[in-house]
């Protein structure tokens, strides 16, 4: 259990935070949204985050990756979360490169990961079919036909699922969990772009009796769910991580508000009812980022309360962003509504991230449950 | 094997040679050891545990060794902590002294003081009570007025103070006395070291909302110190007092620790008197809610003392994140001391009554001594001003 970064670590933050705030400011999001950009990223963008090694970070060195460990990760992650950088890392990278790693055979491995470390291709999970995450009991179906499988459902809320080149399906099989990887222009597949709050990018996707061959089956469906459940505990963490960045600017910059703002003649920050609610923000984000901290080495130390890790990050980050993007707003008083102000952008992404692999009950329930009540 | 392993191994082995089984259960209040003059233990193996324990310097395990420390350093310590937390060894003496009075005099104390108290505390020979408070003088600390007029060759102490815990039973007394009345607030304050047998000196109980009356009024009518008593420059006391109020806070984030209270960790007791449906969770989703978001929060507490000290171990220290924590710790004690409440339902209600067993009567007293871990040692609310001032950098 590490919960300091190494000298190698805190460059990398470093070096991820120089290039976000150069490349990737919010106002790259803000402009994405504003030209109706139909990617959804930039694609020189998302090449020169491959070309820093951020696509190749956690996958193994067999396959061109770099085995750096997720606290590396996590830590770009964090940084990116700051300046809410849209790219397909997290679709990409965190869940599906988990799920092929765990997963996949020998040449679904040496197919897609190079490729993934390169760049040159970008995935998405396929996975919710409610409006609350539910990460089982799928009624999307894949049945057996044609020497291969056919499926058939509706995924909603697929996280990059509209520009994606390959999908990963989670199905029900009738030996258990069928994940399946797929081109994502096979036909009888019905792509739809969402567009959501925060501007980022999610798709609903149909599948009408899509055929697909043995060889697309990740695993046995036997191993299905448990592929599954830890590339979300991963998905889960580096999210957190992210929120945790996002949150952390938010507050930041509310804080700068707060020195700066006159009103009956003083400074707004030195009004106490304002300064114990930013103590009070202060003290969740520091709490917020030993669990990450700690989450993100149980993932690279493989340790057995991993899950439930997983889940008291994500429910302490939902809760701590839900909290500071909140109080940015009404800290800023009237320009806080403004769309011209960029706080508006992290309380938009606060609830979208929210209801990304679990909201908060959903998390405190599963946390409960694991520690047996 | 690096030095640390080495030294974890010889601790755990030294531990289980010589800690009495006996001294490796939960502890009461009863049982704990308390120093002083006439020392009381509560069994010959408290006893043999104790002696055991002084006579390695561990009872003060970072203390230098020459003056009966244990000569540990931080990480040392740390490791003897947790092998006897892992190993459930009881605290072998308890006292202000080791936790307050000695860290300050190490510091601010000159030879002859050193000598004269830091052994005597480390042998757990006296004990001592902290004397700050005064009725009119609470969050405002620094609006103390309890006198030390100088005399020559003596302080001539006229005063009361407050919240001096088992003054009663106390030895000696260490206090904030005004020396200059004519000087801004902080600037006139002294720290001063006096005997509780001295003439002058009497204490009064004071009954608390959880029927204890561990805390007294001290009373001080002409009391004659000594100057070598004077521990600090004059009128320099605050700033020894900000120091041991760093003691103080850190003692209090520390959640649990030997404070006393019923023997079930709130999910035992919810286990037991909630009980779970046939998918193993508790009967009650409210409280099952209200009971899980402790846990998490405790945890992220404990990850966050642990990362805290990695810090300061990797020379990466953020001198801010202390400062949080006395708010967190006691604050989420307060907590968990209303979800054992809830949890124990009516069984959480007895007072002085056979009716109730230990767990279930200890489980509303500890409820009852949690709500003023908030308040001793600096309010919550004095914290936030704290953290938004110093660390934050709000303005006035």
């Amino acid at each position: 259990m590490t919960l300091v970064l190494n000298e190698e670590q805190r460059l990398l933050k470093d070096t991820a935070k120089d290039f976000l705030n150069r490349i990737m400011p919010v106002s790259a999001l803000r402009q994405l949204r504003d030209q109706k950009d139909s990617l959804g990223y930039k694609r020189e963008h998302w090449q020169q985050m491959t070309d820093l090694g951020w696509a190749s970070m956690v996958l193994p060195e067999a396959y061109d990756g770099l085995d750096f460990g997720y606290l590396g990760l996590g830590a770009v992650i964090e940084e990116s979360g700051r300046t809410l950088a849209a790219s397909p890392l997290f679709s990409t990278v965190v869940l599906c490169s988990t799920i092929l790693i765990d997963g996949g055979d020998e040449e679904q491995k040496s197919a897609l990961l190079p490729r993934i470390a390169a760049g040159e291709l970008s995935l998405a999970l396929a996975l919710e079919e409610k409006p609350h995450h539910q990460p089982n009991a799928f009624t999307t179906t894949a049945t057996t036909g044609d020497g291969g499988y056919v499926i058939n459902g509706k995924k909603l809320f697929v996280l990059d699922g509209h520009s994606a080149d390959q999908l990963i399906v989670a199905t029900s099989l009738a030996s258990g969990v069928g994940l399946f990887i797929i081109d994502a222009n096979t036909p009888g597949i019905v792509r739809r772009r969402h567009h959501l709050i925060d501007s980022r990018n999610a798709a609903s996707i149909e599948f009408n009796q899509v055929k697909v061959s043995q060889s697309a089956l990740i695993s046995s469906p036997e191993q299905g769910q448990d592929i599954l459940n830890k590339a979300l505990d991963y998905g889960r963490i580096c999210l957190a991580a992210e929120m945790l960045g996002s949150a952390t600017e938010c507050f930041e910059r509310t804080v700068a508000y707060l020195k700066e703002r006159d009103q009956f003649g003083v400074k707004i920050g030195s009004f106490q009812a304002l300064q114990h609610r930013a103590a009070k923000m202060y003290i969740e984000l520091e709490l917020s980022k030993s669990v990450v901290l700690d989450a993100l080495s149980a993932i690279d130390d493989k340790r057995a309360d991993l899950p439930q890790l997983a889940s008291l990050a994500k429910a302490r980050l939902n809760d701590v962003f839900e909290l500071v993007s909140n109080e940015a707003v009404q800290m800023h008083g009237g320009i806080g509504v403004t769309d011209e102000l960029d706080i508006g952008f992290f309380l938009k992404r606060s609830r979208v991230a929210s209801q990304i692999l679990g909201n908060s009950s959903f998390h405190r329930d599963r946390y409960a449950s694991l520690c047996g009540y | 094997m690096s030095d640390l392993d080495q030294f974890r191994q010889t601790v755990s082995a030294w531990l289980e040679e010589n800690c009495p089984p006996s001294q490796r259960t939960p502890i009461t209040r009863e049982e704990q050891v308390w120093a002083g003059k006439n020392k009381a233990f509560p069994s010959s193996d408290a006893k043999l545990w104790f002696e055991r324990m002084r006579d390695k310097g561990w009872t003060v395990p970072e203390w230098p060794l020459e003056l009966g420390g244990g000569g540990l350093d931080e990480r040392q310590a740390k490791i003897l902590k947790d092998e006897m937390k892992r190993l459930g060894c009881r605290t072998p003496l308890f006292d202000l002294g080791i936790w307050m009075l000695g860290p300050a005099v190490l510091e601010f104390g000159n030879d002859q003081q050193k000598q004269q108290h830091i052994p005597a505390i480390a042998r757990g020979d006296v004990r001592w009570c902290q004397g700050y408070s005064e009725p009119g003088a609470g969050s405002d600390l620094a609006s103390l007025q309890t006198r030390a007029e100088d005399k020559g060759d003596h302080f001539l102490v006229n005063g009361t103070k407050i919240w001096t815990t088992n003054a009663d039973k106390a030895d000696w007394i260490f206090c904030l006395v005004r020396t200059d009345p004519n000087a801004k607030k902080q600037e006139g304050i002294s720290f001063l070291l006096i005997d509780m047998d001295d003439p002058g000196v009497s204490t009064t109980p004071i009954e608390l909302i959880s029927g204890e009356s561990e805390f007294c009024q001290t009373f001080f009518d002409n009391v004659k110190v000594p100057k070598t008593n004077l521990v600090g420059e004059l009128n320099k006391g605050w700033s020894v007092a900000k120091a041991l109020l760093k003691h103080e806070r850190k003692l209090m984030a520390e959640i649990g620790g030997d404070t006393p209270g019923p023997s079930f960790s709130p999910v035992q007791a919810a286990l037991e008197y909630v009980g779970v449906d046939d998918n193993g969770k508790l009967k009650d989703v409210g409280l099952r809610d209200q009971l899980v978001r402790h846990e998490m929060a405790f945890r992220a507490i404990g990850l966050t003392h642990f990362r805290s000290f990695e810090e300061r171990m990797n020379g990466v220290a953020d001198n801010n994140v202390p400062l949080i924590m006395k708010y967190v710790g006691t604050e989420e004690s307060k907590r968990k001391e209303e979800v054992l409440m809830a949890v124990l339902g009516h069984r959480a209600l007895g007072w002085n009554d056979s009716e109730f067993n230990d767990d279930e009567l200890l489980t509303n007293r500890g409820w009852l001594f949690s709500k003023a871990l908030s308040i001793a040692g600096g309010t919550s609310e004095v914290q936030l001003n704290i953290i938004a001032k110093r660390v934050l950098g709000l303005p006035d």
